[in-house]
């Protein structure tokens, strides 16, 4: 039973994670994004209708992607071109999306009453590594985009703190002036930051109907988007700290239903408040924006 | 005095919306949101044009559900009034810069205390019953915000994530309430029992739904607008909105006004709640709110924060939902692109109408006078 939890554990912080580095990058360029909730939702809306129209859970990849970046586009060319207040942008971006995708849903599929499905992502195992006791099918047995949310803690890690583009990219969220005036091109570095972001929330949105479930509800994301920017926080804008709270965040989702399943006396509904009431705790008790980016929220515009 | 006019003397000329005034006409002051307005419809008809829907069709169903007749017109208003409070309640924060996403969750969380207290008021003398209930849900929205605005001024954290984050739990709270202790006496369904008839607000013209809570709308709008230009409070909540390393420099006492300017806050939001039980639906259930707690922060940008602008930019959104039932019937397209409409007219503001943000670092660079708003590290003050 632990084994199964520690599974269901690590597949619900996988797209949590997935979506959190890439608003890392976002945020380390100075950019806050508040709307990977909304990026989430629609990627997971179009990974269901492609998937859906083309019987091809590649299809529903790509257009996930395409659709997430397309709307993470929006929110850029807003924060970064027109230097507008990020926090209003992002949050419109959330609004916009629950629309755009309900509209969708609506028009596409009615309202049947049944839920539609679609083909998943298989598990890949890999080899006997899979067959460890207790964390090996959690580990080693996932399918791809949970190996890619994980894989991407290094690669992410390397990036931003042992390259020169990191090295850019963090100089652009801590003082962008500064980077501008040494000729890096700050819109540039921040757009390229965007839509890294935009195609990783996109696929996180994905992994909720193509991997996690195997349909497409309006709000399926739960505010997954919320969490992920609190990783950020909790995980000190660092990627290996955040695989970590990614990991918590995840137990406790997955832990809503391992207790309901228990069956205890407890009201349901203070399972399915358990993230949300954990990330309150955890911020509040670490508290602190102290590592911030120095400039982040800040809209700039070159003069 | 002086030293907050040396502070924004080198900033662009006068705002709008800024002072119930300034500088400029009011007619220049309303073109910038009459043109987002337009330019959102403009998209909206292209994203309709691609679903296979008519424009002309789904704005005509919307302007004739809300406006068509008389009683339209009535439900229009209480549909907007839900979003008078709320809009305020987000604008009185914005303007401190704190951003109070969780409008949503303050007005469950009054309605939910309004709630509590109306179904045991039975017997009571209706003006007493009814401030009671009133005021409970105020204390108690004020309550969901002042966590946020503590936990912000005392822990730095994050008042957006903690905002939404009791959004949630709000949510869930109520959920726990209309199934369990709040659950209505036969047990049938999960919402509450009615409110006493005493705790009712009065009703007038039926069979319409209009109520005192409209005219109670009104009266904290123009309350509101007092607060915020016309006391030494409200100018300190600016200030903190416009600069907050140079407020906290001067002196200001900067978590308490933080704290303060959450409760205020989602003390609107939470009365919006109270009204919205004690006025209209009398008994509390799930879903209660269709999301008004976002929809304000639309409300609250479009009126550029001011709160007697806010009156007739929730009767705006009040019309767009109230159209959107009529626009799905008649044209088959679902009520939530009222959604797709109000994130599209953000947008479109915030790119052409710079003052929408007042105070809340609208993106002119400034160099030393920069807004902290938006710049998550706050360097923590004492106050």
């Amino acid at each position: 039973m632990l084994e199964a939890f520690a599974v269901s554990m690590i597949q619900t912080s996988a797209p949590l994670l997935l979506a959190a580095l890439g608003e890392l990058l976002v945020e380390q360029s100075g950019i806050i994004n508040i709307g990977i909730e909304g990026v989430m939702l629609t990627g997971a809306f179009f990974a269901m209708a492609g998937a859906y129209f083309s019987d091809s859970v590649a299809v529903g990849l790509l257009a996930a992607l395409v659709a997430a970046v397309a709307l993470s586009a929006i929110f850029a060319l807003l924060a970064i071109n027109f230097a507008v207040n990020q926090v209003v942008a992002g949050t419109a971006l959330n609004i916009f999306a629950v629309g755009l995708t309900g509209v969708f849903y609506r028009r596409l599929f009615g309202i049947t009453g049944q839920a539609l499905t679609v083909r998943t992502l298989a598990p890949v195992a890999l080899g006997p590594l899979a067959r460890i006791p207790l964390l090996g099918p959690a580990l080693f047995d996932q399918n791809l985009l949970v190996y890619l949310a994980f894989l991407l803690v290094p690669v992410c890690s390397w990036l931003l703190f042992s390259t020169r583009y990191g090295l850019g990219l963090r100089a652009c969220g801590e003082r962008p002036e500064a980077a501008d005036a040494l000729g890096l091109a700050v819109y540039r570095l921040r757009w390229q930051a965007l839509m890294v972001s935009g195609a990783l929330t996109g696929l996180s949105g994905a992994y909720l109907t193509l991997a996690y479930t195997n349909t497409f509800v309006e709000g399926i994301s739960a505010g997954r988007g919320f969490v992920a920017l609190a990783i950020v926080i909790v995980g000190r804008w660092e990627p290996w700290p955040m695989a970590a709270s990614a990991i918590l965040f995840g137990a406790a989702i997955a832990l809503q239903f391992g207790l309901q399943a228990l069956g205890t006396v407890m009201p349901y509904q203070l399972f399915l408040a358990l993230p949300y009431l954990l990330t309150l705790i955890v911020l509040g008790l670490l508290g602190g924006q102290a590592q911030a980016p120095s400039a982040l929220g800040e809209p700039y515009a070159r003069p | 005095m002086s030293w907050f006019k040396a502070l924004v003397s080198s900033r662009p000329p006068t705002r709008a919306g800024a002072a119930g005034g300034g500088g400029r006409s009011a007619l220049a002051a309303l073109l910038p949101p009459l043109l987002a307005l337009l330019i959102a419809f403009a998209i909206v008809s292209v994203v309709l044009l691609a679903l296979g829907a008519s424009p002309a069709g789904v704005f005509g169903a919307l302007i004739a559900g809300a406006l068509g007749n008389w009683l339209a017109f009535a439900e229009t208003i209480v549909k907007a009034t839900p979003l008078v409070f709320t809009g305020l309640g987000v604008s009185l924060a914005f303007q401190a810069a704190l951003y109070n996403i969780g409008a949503e969750g303050q007005l469950l969380a009054g309605a939910l205390a309004a709630t509590a207290i109306g179904v045991r008021l039975e017997g009571w003398p209706r003006p007493t019953a009814i401030a009671l209930v009133l005021g409970c849900g105020g204390a108690a929205g004020a309550l969901w915000g002042a966590i946020c605005g503590w936990l912000k001024a005392w822990r730095g954290v994050n008042e957006v994530i903690s905002t939404i984050m009791l959004n949630f739990l709000a949510v869930e709270l109520v959920s726990w309430a209309v199934h369990g202790p709040l659950i209505e006496r036969s047990g049938a369904y999960p919402r509450s029992d009615p409110i006493a008839a005493s705790a009712r607000l009065y009703l007038f013209l039926a069979p319409s739904r209009l109520s005192a809570g409209i005219p109670l709308a009104l009266i904290v709008a123009a309350a509101a607008y007092l607060l915020m230009f016309r006391t030494t409070l409200g100018f300190q909540l600016r200030a903190l909105g416009r600069n907050r390393r140079a407020a906290a420099f001067f002196g200001l006492p900067i978590r308490r006004l933080t704290v303060c300017a959450m409760g205020l806050s989602g003390a609107l939001a939470g009365l919006g709640g109270a009204v919205q039980i004690s006025a209209v639906t009398h008994r509390l259930y799930e879903r209660l709110s269709p999301g008004w707690g976002y929809e304000a922060i639309a409300v609250a940008l479009l009126a550029h924060l001011n709160p007697l602008a806010v009156l007739p930019t929730a009767l705006l959104f009040g019309a767009l939902d109230n159209g959107s039932q009529a626009m799905q019937r008649a044209q088959g397209v679902s009520p939530v692109l009222v959604q797709v409409i109000q994130g599209m007219i953000v947008f479109v503001l915030l790119a052409v109408d710079k003052s929408a943000t007042v105070g809340a670092g609208a993106g002119a660079p400034g160099g030393a006078l920069e807004p902290a708003a938006g710049n998550l590290e706050e360097a923590r003050v004492d106050a």
